[in-house]
Order: structure tokens, then sequence, then C-alpha cells
């Protein structure tokens, strides 16, 4: 929450301009405490339609301590003529004796079609030097994504956003060439994959991975793409051969995908389950079968991810998995902080997940069309 | 034919390849036992910690919580404790369903640390858990308790049969002060070593949980500029304060009987002392950090009866003003004897003899009453061999120091002489600063949680070994013990100050104390 801010606006302005008042700000800014020092972490740029810009700004404001240290919020309405631009520099609380206060700063640029060919000189001038650059688009525009490229070092994309699983996967892996993709369908699964890394990691349990036989993912009906991604990432670290999924059923809240994955020496049935009792995106839950009759139910549950577990004399066994749910903002968060990491992991597990899609062009569960 | 899940295989483990990429790695199931269960550093530190790890997810995937205490209550009243605790000491408002989650199932076993039927009703516990899970969970045997209780509870875990499981790795925690001298340190390395083997124990310093103190190898090891001047040939000398601006509060019960050397010298400064002066390690598993520290400690020069009055000083705090208030001195805090000799200032010049460091001094110091809170690591190089430039009117060219700031608002900052603006060549000294808070979104965890999760983990790279502790004590031992043949009183400084003016004595030519 911010209590100090300093405020720049002009209409009809300049990159040279905007980036001359941010330092202006932050001269007055350390001017007034010397306790006042700049974030110096990440530059972000977001490229989003002028009328959900205030959503935005919303989803941005719930992510906390990992907001980037510079936003540059591109906002874009098609008919604007004119550059305009606001600037803000705010400390997240007033300066203690022996304590910093840390400034973010946060531009917000209007602008219309006139000015997409020239985006990257319009956002070039306003990013710190030397810090990474972070780049997303909400709302789409691909265009604007393609042109800002070279801007960035990473990418902030959610594959659960496109409605088709095809283009989904393809975009995500086509930017994986070109800089580091973070993708928050890829992050909700985070736990998840935590928690069954965590379940074979005894000695005694290892065995059994090379023995899963089935694997279950249920999934919001609009987050098919984020259970194949988990199972992607099962495949590529197991090293499963998939084969294209198959419609099992096409229900729009309630479908379902089957699929086969190649081990060595057998086969594991695969199932993505549409669950329309989940009211958030991700994952709902993941079930795994072994050779030895043993099973493992990951669900949510209060205070963490519940676990049930069958052993081979048919005990049952259940437990909560501790851990506070992140929400939405919590997993953008997320998002952003990873901007500063590389998971090697997701690549694989994408180029997996694009082996398993169905080649069905029928419709498919949650609305969405494979190709 | 398959082995059951939970029981130990003859063939070699596989690894696990879903581990790769992920940040947390899995924890073994494990049953946390923390005996001084209701004390001040459970409540403060320990069950915060535990909570702020469930938070997160960073427990074990199975994670069983027993506390022991002398205090005679019901699991219910020790949950409802722990609770409370929790919101009021956690870094994080707690989410109410995770704080029930991780303590609906808390056991808590009263009685006192030498009774027989404790550690029945313990195992007993345990033995149900594991039931419960299936399998057998690891065991972390927390000892936050008065130190004297430390052998007593190895003692009756070795007896109890508690200390060793063929199913589960079984450790033990051991919480500061470990032995308040040599012998002592040697006698309880004793005790626990002839009940557990050295890999099960985990001398807590919790300095070495700190993020900041992590970051010091990161900045020698990961950054190419520093190594090549990090010796006698550029470095002029080395001094660490740890300075404090309260007093002892209501400490005086442990302070009075420890004093500043051994409560922050012998442990967490020459753990800093170590971190500056030692060799990169091979790698940075526990063995070989540790090694390398070990080298080091062995490296100084151990104080004798002579050459103490030339290397060490003492002193206590007179009163003053803190904090824009009137303070008593040391003499006058309520639980203190008017005619103790215990110092709340320490400051010491030590030598690390060995081919990289010969020659140049380590000063350290410490103290209660200070001008402010800090500690800091301040690494001065030599001065330039010759000038070009005229002095007049200037502050000098003074030498370039390196300062690496543990807290409060760690950073590293480095002095350099530049140029004032003008027509003459005029120079002063500036400062480029790095400062680590701006600089990362994530907010550092408690030094608590990282230790408890490697402990749980069973890596002991920011634990203290054995030979650690003993050589921590052979360069302290020889002033305890000196200092306790010496009458009273001891010079004093006044509260609020920057230290005695005795400490001034310590330094060799040329060399002063930075403004604290």
């Amino acid at each position: 929450m911010s209590t100090s801010d300093a405020v720049w606006s002009e209409e009809g302005t300049t990159p040279d301009r905007i980036e001359a008042a941010l330092r202006t700000l932050l001269v007055e800014r350390h001017a007034e405490s010397g306790s006042f020092v700049p974030a110096r972490v990440l530059n972000m740029i977001a490229f989003v339609d002028d009328e959900w810009s205030g959503e935005i700004a919303n989803r941005l404001r719930g992510v906390g301590r990992y907001a980037a240290s510079r936003l540059i919020v591109l906002s874009y309405d098609r008919k604007r003529e004119r550059l305009d631009a606001r600037a803000s520099v705010a400390s997240d609380g007033d300066p203690t004796p022996g304590q910093l206060a840390l400034l973010r700063e946060t531009v917000i640029v209007r602008l219309g079609e006139r000015h997409l060919d020239d985006l990257p000189t319009i956002a070039d001038p306003l990013v710190v030097t030397d810090l990474p650059t972070l780049l997303w688009s909400p709302h789409g525009h691909h265009e604007a994504i393609e042109a800002l490229l070279g801007l960035a070092q990473a990418t902030l994309i959610d594959s659960i956003d496109e409605p088709v699983w095809r283009d989904a996967l393809d975009l995500a892996s086509k930017l994986s060439e070109r800089l580091y993709v973070v993708d928050l369908a890829w992050l909700r699964s985070t736990p998840w994959r935590e928690r069954v890394a965590a379940a074979f990691d005894p000695p005694a349990m290892r065995p059994e991975l090379d023995r899963l036989t089935g694997v279950t993912v249920r999934h919001h009906p609009d987050s098919t793409v984020a259970a194949m991604l988990l199972l992607g990432w099962l495949a590529s670290r197991l090293g499963w051969k998939l084969d294209h999924a198959e419609i099992v059923s096409s229900d729009r809240r309630e479908g379902v995908l089957g699929g086969t994955a190649h081990a060595d020496g057998h086969d594991v049935k695969l199932e993505l389950k549409a669950d329309p009792s989940l009211s958030v995106p991700g994952l709902a839950g993941v079930s795994l079968h072994t050779a030895s009759s043993l099973s493992l139910h990951l669900d949510r549950g209060p205070g963490g991810l519940h676990m049930r577990r069958i052993d081979r004399d048919g005990r049952e066994r259940e437990w909560t998995l501790l851990g506070a749910s992140r929400g939405e903002s919590g997993i953008l968060g997320e998002g952003i902080r990873q901007a500063l990491l590389r998971d090697q992991t997701y690549g694989p597990a994408l180029a997996a997940a694009q082996e398993m899609l169905p080649d069905a062009q029928a419709l498919v569960p949650g609305g969405a069309r494979p190709a | 034919v398959a082995a059951q899940p939970g029981q130990p295989t003859a063939e070699p483990t596989p690894e696990n390849p879903l581990t790769a990429g992920l940040e947390r790695l899995p924890v073994a199931p494990t049953t946390l036992v923390i005996f001084g269960a209701t004390g001040d550093l459970a409540r403060r530190k320990l069950l915060p910690a535990l909570y702020n790890l469930a938070h997160d997810g960073a427990l074990p995937e199975r994670f069983r919580l027993v506390g022991v205490s002398r205090k005679e209550k019901a699991h219910e009243d020790y949950r409802k404790e722990c609770e409370e605790a929790i919101r009021q000491f956690s870094r994080r408002p707690p989410k109410d369903d995770v704080l029930t989650a991780l303590l609906d199932e808390v056991k808590y076993v009263p009685g006192v640390f030498d009774d027989d039927s404790v550690y029945a009703e313990l195992g007993k516990v345990l033995d149900s858990f594991d039931e419960d899970a299936g399998e057998t969970l690891n065991r972390a045997f927390y000892l936050s308790t008065a130190p004297e209780f430390f052998p007593v509870i190895v003692g009756q875990l070795g007896r109890s049969n508690l200390a060793r499981d063929e199913h589960a790795e079984v450790r033990v925690i051991i919480e500061k002060p470990f032995g308040t001298t040599l012998e002592e340190a040697r006698e309880l390395n004793r005790e626990v070593l002839a009940i557990f083997e050295e890999q099960q124990v985990f001398r807590i310093d919790h300095y070495l949980g700190k993020e900041t103190v992590q970051n010091l190898l990161a900045l020698r090891f990961a950054n190419g500029m520093f190594e090549p001047l990090w010796n006698r040939n550029y470095i002029d000398y080395v001094q660490i304060t740890a300075a404090e601006d309260l007093g002892i509060g209501t400490r005086a019960g442990y302070y009075d009987h420890a004093g500043a050397l051994r409560d922050l010298i012998q442990n967490h400064m020459l753990q800093l002392l170590c971190h500056v002066a030692m060799e990169p390690p091979v790698n940075f598993t526990a063995e070989e950090v540790r090694n390398e520290k070990v080298k080091v400690l062995d490296s100084i020069t151990k104080p004798t009866a002579a050459a103490i009055p030339e290397m060490a000083v003492r002193a206590q705090y007179a009163a003053g003003h803190a904090g824009g208030e009137d303070v008593v001195g040391y003499l006058e805090e309520n639980g203190v004897a008017p005619d103790s000799t215990t110092e709340s200032y320490a400051a010491l010049r030590l030598e690390v003899d060995n081919w990289r460091w010969a020659g140049v001094p380590f000063y350290i110091r410490t103290g209660k009453r200070l001008a402010r809170k800090i500690t800091e690591i301040a690494v001065t190089l030599k001065p330039v061999p010759h000038l070009a430039f005229s002095q007049d009117g200037s502050l000098g060219v003074q030498p370039n120091q390196l300062v690496l700031t543990v807290q409060p608002n760690e950073g590293v900052s480095l002095r350099l002489g530049a140029k004032i603006p003008g027509t003459r060549m005029i120079i002063r000294p500036v400062n480029m600063e790095f400062l680590y808070g701006t600089s990362f979104l994530s907010q550092s965890p408690e030094a608590y949680e990282r230790l408890i999760t490697d402990a749980m983990r069973g890596d002991a790279t920011l634990f203290t070994r054995n030979d650690e502790v003993e050589a921590q004590w052979q360069v302290c031992d020889p002033i305890v013990g000196a200092w306790a043949q010496e009458p009273g009183p001891l010079p004093k400084y006044e509260a609020g100050s920057g230290g005695p003016a005795e400490a001034d004595e310590l330094l060799l030519e040329g060399h002063r104390w930075r403004a604290i």
C-alpha cells in the first residue's frame, strides 16, 4: 500500500520528457529524505487495453512486494492521437530513522494506433538501463509484443488465456525461442509439482515412478492447458513419449481428454478432466496410480493440498500438505519474481504438452478448440 | 518384488527426476520435537518459523510437532499457546486455515528433562505418529532449553533408544551456548557424540542462517573483482563490529554470567571472521565449507597470558544517554551484581597467521549501549603508493574501504577518492553504495526458517561442527580465563557512545575504529 506518492503528468508529451520527469521526481524524493532510495530490480512493460487499464492496475496492486521496481504501462486506445503520460514515484511507507524507504516508479503512457510502429522508441527511454525487463500483454496484442520483444529478456504469458490450446502452446513455444517465458499456467502447477515430487522422494517411493500406470489431472474447465503442462512435466522428467490425446467427452463444462504415455516397457494412461466445481483457474486435483496398486490423490483443501494415499494392502491414509493458497494476485506476483530466475524444466514440459495436443478439429472441453 | 513404500530397499536409491527445477526441494517426512517448548525462543522464533514454512509449503510432506516442557498442560492448551505465539511473532499475519492445519495434531509431553517417564511417553507419541503415517518419520529433537539440560536430554534420548532408528534419520539440534569454556565445550561434545554421530548433530549459530551472512560468501566467491585484492598484499586491516544500542534489558540472569566475549565474539563474530578470511571451498557442501572455516580458526594466533592485555579490551557501560533518554550504567541494571566484572563491551585484535593474511590485523568489537545498532565488516585497503595530487585544501586521499553491512541496512559500500567539482584537483572520499533491499523482490526468510529446514533435510553447511566450536573456544578461552583472574572494576564507557577509549590501544599505527 503506497503511503507516499509524488506525481507528474503531461498531455501531448514525449518519452524524453517523461524520463526527465522521473529523474526529477526521484531527486525530489531523495531530497525530502535520504532514506528514500529507488528500488532497482526489474522493469516491467505492460501493454494493456485502455478500457481495462484500471482492472490491470488493480491486479498489479495485489502483487505487493513483488511489484516491479519500474512499471511502464502502455495503455492502448486505438483512436488516440496524442501521447499523454502520468508518472508517479511511491514508497511503501514513510521513512523512519535507520530504515530504508524503497521507491517504486510507475509510468502510464496513453497511446493510439498511430504510435504502434514506434513502440520501441516510446518504451526504450523509459526502462532503467541494465535491469532486466519483463514484458506483459494481458489482452493479446501480439503485434505489440512482437515490436517490444527486443527490449525484454522475459515475457509473462498465461497460456490458459488463449482460447485455442494449440495456439496457446505454439505461442509459448515460439516466444521461448526468443526470450525467457514465464507462464502463469505453469506457475499454477508449482505446488502440485512440488508435492508430487515430494511424494516420490523417499527412497522407497522412488522406484514407484517407474511403475506409474495412470495419471489423472482435474482442472478448471478453462485451464486445460495448465493440466497439459503438468502432464508434459511428468512426461519430460520421466522420459515418456506421448501420443496425441483423444477427446473422450466434449461437454462444455465437464469435458474429458484421454491419452497414453509410453514409458520404458509399459504404457501410462492419462486423463484430463474438467471440474466445474472449481471456481478459480488452475488445477483441482491429481491422481497417480502405480503397478504396485499404490494410488495417490491430491486435491485442494483447507490449509493446503489434501493427500489421500491408498497402499497396495488397501489401507487408506489422509493428511494435509500444508501451504497457503496464493490466489490469483499471488500467482501474478510469483510470475514477476520468476522473471529474475530461470526454470529449465518449463521448455521440455511445453514440448511434451505439444505432443499430446489432440488432432481433432471438433469442439473440445471448455469451449476451446485444439487447432 | 516391489519394496513396500516407506520400507528401505537393498538396491541403490535411484535419483528423483521430479526435483529438477524446483525452488523448494522435498524434505523427508519428519516429526520435530521441541524441548523447552514453552520457552521464549520457541515462542518468539521457532513456532513462528514453523508457521511461515507451513505457509510457504516448505515443511515436509508429512510433518508432526511435539512440545516437551516442564509445565503440566493438556495438548489443547499447548496448541492455544502455539497459536498465540504465532499470531504475536510471525513475520506475516497467519492464515487461519493453514494455522489450524499446522496445529491440529500438535502433541504436548509434560515433565522434567531427567525423568525417564517423559521419554517413555515421548516414544509412544512418536510411535503413534509413525503408525498413523504407515512409515517411520524422521525425527528431529530441538534442544531449546537452558544449556545445563543439553547433556541430560541427550543422555535420556540415548537411554530411551530414541537417538537411532534403522528406518529413519534421527537428528539433534542444539542451541547456543555450546559450553561456556573450552573444557565445557569439549565435555559437551563428548557427551553428545557418545550418543549421536557427528552427522546427526546440528549446533545452531543463528547468525549463519541470516541471508546477509550467506551473502558474504556470494560476494567473495561469485565476483571476480574482489579475490585478487583479498590478501595481505592489498588489505591493511579488517574491522568487524557488532554494536547494539540497547542495554541488557531483562537478560541480566544470562548476560551477567556470559558477557560480550562469550555472547557474541566466541560464536557469531568468529564466524563472520571465518567468512571473510576463508579460502574458497571446493564446493558448498557442509564438510568442505566447514573444513575451510576450521582452517581459519586454527590459523588464528592463540592468545598467551602475556599478550592478552595488548590484544583484548573489556569494559562496562556507565550511565549515559540512549535514544534521547537517560539510561543507567551496567552495574545499576536490575539483576546485575554491583561488583560485577562481566564485560558489556569487548574488543580484540586477532592475527590469522597464514599465507593469505599474515600481518593483517583483524579487529573485532562488540558491545551493548553503544551509539547505534549496527553489524558490519570493514575491509581497509592499503593506501596508494604515490600521490600525484596536492592535498592542499582537501580531506586527503584516504585508503579505499569496503564495508559489508550485515544489519540493519544490508549492503556493500566502497569508499573511493573523487575530485571535488571545481578548477582545482582536490580529492575527497565518496561512497559507492549497493543496498540489497533495493535489488530483490523477495522478503528474506527468518534465519530459523532456513536452519530448521536445513536440519530436517540433513544439510549441516550452516551449522557448527564439533571441531569448529572447539577451535572457536581455543581462541576465546585464554581470554575468558585471564579476565576471570583480574579484579574489577572494569574500564567504563558512556552509554550511547562509541565505546571505551581503551579500545584505541589495540589499534596498530595508522589504523582507527570506524565511527559507530
